[in-house]
């Protein structure tokens, strides 16, 4: 029977969440990394025992941890299993260090972006907050970093390098950060074609390459901020996550700051799909695994709240690719709720039927294991959850 | 033979239970017992300063004989308990909530 592993990021270490194919129950793994806030982690699709976790600390800066045998044991990449070997079998630290691009004339890094106040700063290398492995090497992996830059490590994470074109394209000294810093948090690889990632920056906008990361251009036509001076601008707009079915790679869904969006021509332009959702405002959102009009947001209230209207936990679900949205609500508390749902904290599985999962910063991990009619609480009292992941394993 | 006192969390980063001991090069500065430090544990480069500037991460203090040195020359010669091994060099991080 085929297995589900949810993988579990926190304030305060890392959680691994494992069920048979019923998802009714689960066995839990941790902490990980206990005390360190753990921003993501993410396994390789192309081995199901190699995965990838951000490890943060405003105290130490950041650690890649990796797992080869499906998160029993990690290690820093570059020097074979970290147990109580000693000097000898350390790694070369090498994993940790994450370089801006400084090939040009200057021996800078590429030009400077906009600091809050309107003045220029230059790239300050804050953490990972997104790991998004390769979809056919499991060696090979792709980092979204605060402040916002693209690296790729080719060798398991034991070196990074900058994808340069990405900054140096040409709006880069535009780009703001938002209250959460300048965030590179969605990365999203089409299955169809290597040459083509989508990525999303907060408060800068998406951006797409079609030639493997060398030039990128940004994708925000349609999207209206009217908290930016001018609302339809190329670049500024704070975009909360982005989401894909595989099988119709062209197609995007997006939650920003405001509104929900769709794309059908690969982010060349959006239109609101936000319909009759309570509030537009939201940071999660994803797509069915079996069903690619059929996706899932959790509307908050904003500005400042940032906690579902009404004290209601609701996910919505559009069977219609957008517009038309419908309140799920069985199984989650529907009075005195106040908690928030972050951008990476939702996932999906592709077991028949579809199962959804997602995280609160009340500790919370909600399961459905039908396509979002009912979700039952795998966890209630982790630390606040920051990312959410599955795996769906073959029996 | 330098004594290091490390945070808790990089020795659980370098799988060490107590005090690192070190042989280092030449006299004891911040410069040489933390170059030390990295090459013998590699997992603690870039958590302790930083990877390009070398600079002192802002939430972690340097203290030997009960004195700061945080804002020391890093090439600064350290007192002689500290060369000795008779007091260790400890690197503190920040007390903070949360």
């Amino acid at each position: 029977m085929s297995k589900v592993r949810v993988l579990v990021g926190t304030r305060k270490g890392a959680f691994i969440l494992t069920s048979d194919g019923k998802r009714q129950n689960w066995e839990v793994s941790g902490p990980h990394f206990a005390g360190w806030e753990m921003y993501h982690l993410k396994a390789s699709p192309a081995d199901p025992n190699r995965i990838y976790a951000s490890q943060t600390s405003g105290w130490f800066g950041q650690i890649i941890q990796r797992s080869n045998d499906g998160g029993k044991t990690w290690e820093t990449p570059g020097g074979g299993p970290t147990g109580p070997t000693g000097p000898g079998g350390m790694p070369q630290g090498e994993s940790n260090k994450f370089v801006y691009d400084t090939s040009g004339k200057d021996g800078k890094p590429l030009t400077t972006h906009q600091w809050y106040d309107g003045t220029q700063h230059p790239w300050e290398f804050k953490r990972v907050w997104h790991l998004e492995p390769s979809l056919t090497d499991p060696d090979t992996v792709y980092a979204g970093i605060e402040d916002a830059a693209l690296f790729r490590s080719s060798d398991g994470g034991q070196s990074w390098k900058e994808l340069p074109g990405l900054r140096g394209h040409g709006t880069g000294p535009e780009w703001q950060p938002g209250a959460g810093g300048m965030c590179l948090h969605t990365i999203i690889l089409d299955p169809s074609n290597p040459k083509r990632i989508y990525i999303a920056i907060s408060a800068a906008g998406a951006f797409r390459t079609d030639d493997g990361g060398q030039s990128w251009k940004p994708i925000n036509q349609g999207l209206r901020s009217q908290y930016i001076p001018d609302p339809n601008a190329e670049i500024g707009h704070c975009v909360h996550h982005v989401a894909m079915h595989p099988s119709r790679p062209g197609v995007l869904f997006m939650q920003k700051h405001w509104d929900v969006m769709r794309s059908d021509d690969a982010g060349d332009s959006w239109h609101e799909v936000s319909g009759n959702l309570p509030t537009d405002f939201g940071f999660v959102i994803d797509v069915h695994a079996h069903e690619p009009e059929t996706i899932y947001v959790v509307p908050i209230k904003s500005d400042s709240e940032h906690f579902p209207p009404e004290g209601k936990l609701r996910v919505y679900r559009s069977r219609s690719g957008g517009n038309q949205w419908e309140p799920l609500t069985k199984g989650l508390p529907q009075s005195d709720c106040y908690v928030n749902v972050l951008r990476d904290a939702m996932a999906v599985d592709s077991l028949d039927k579809c199962g959804i999962y997602f995280g609160t910063t009340g500790g919370q991990v909600y399961a459905s294991a039908d396509a979002g009619d009912s979700w039952t609480p795998i966890v209630r009292d982790l630390p606040a959850v920051l990312s959410v992941e599955t795996q769906t394993i073959a029996g | 033979m330098v004594r290091v006192f490390l945070p808790a969390h990089l020795r659980t980063l370098a799988h060490v239970r107590d005090e690192v001991q070190l042989e280092i090069q030449g006299p004891a500065t911040q410069r040489s017992i933390l170059d030390a430090l990295e090459a013998a544990y590699p997992a603690l480069r870039g958590t302790i300063r930083d990877h390009v500037t070398q600079q002192r991460r802002p939430f972690l203090r340097f203290f030997a004989c009960e004195q700061d040195y945080s804002h020391e020359s890093p090439d600064a010669p350290l007192p002689e308990a500290i060369a000795s091994g008779a007091e260790p060099f400890m690197i503190i991080g920040a007390i903070a909530g949360g």
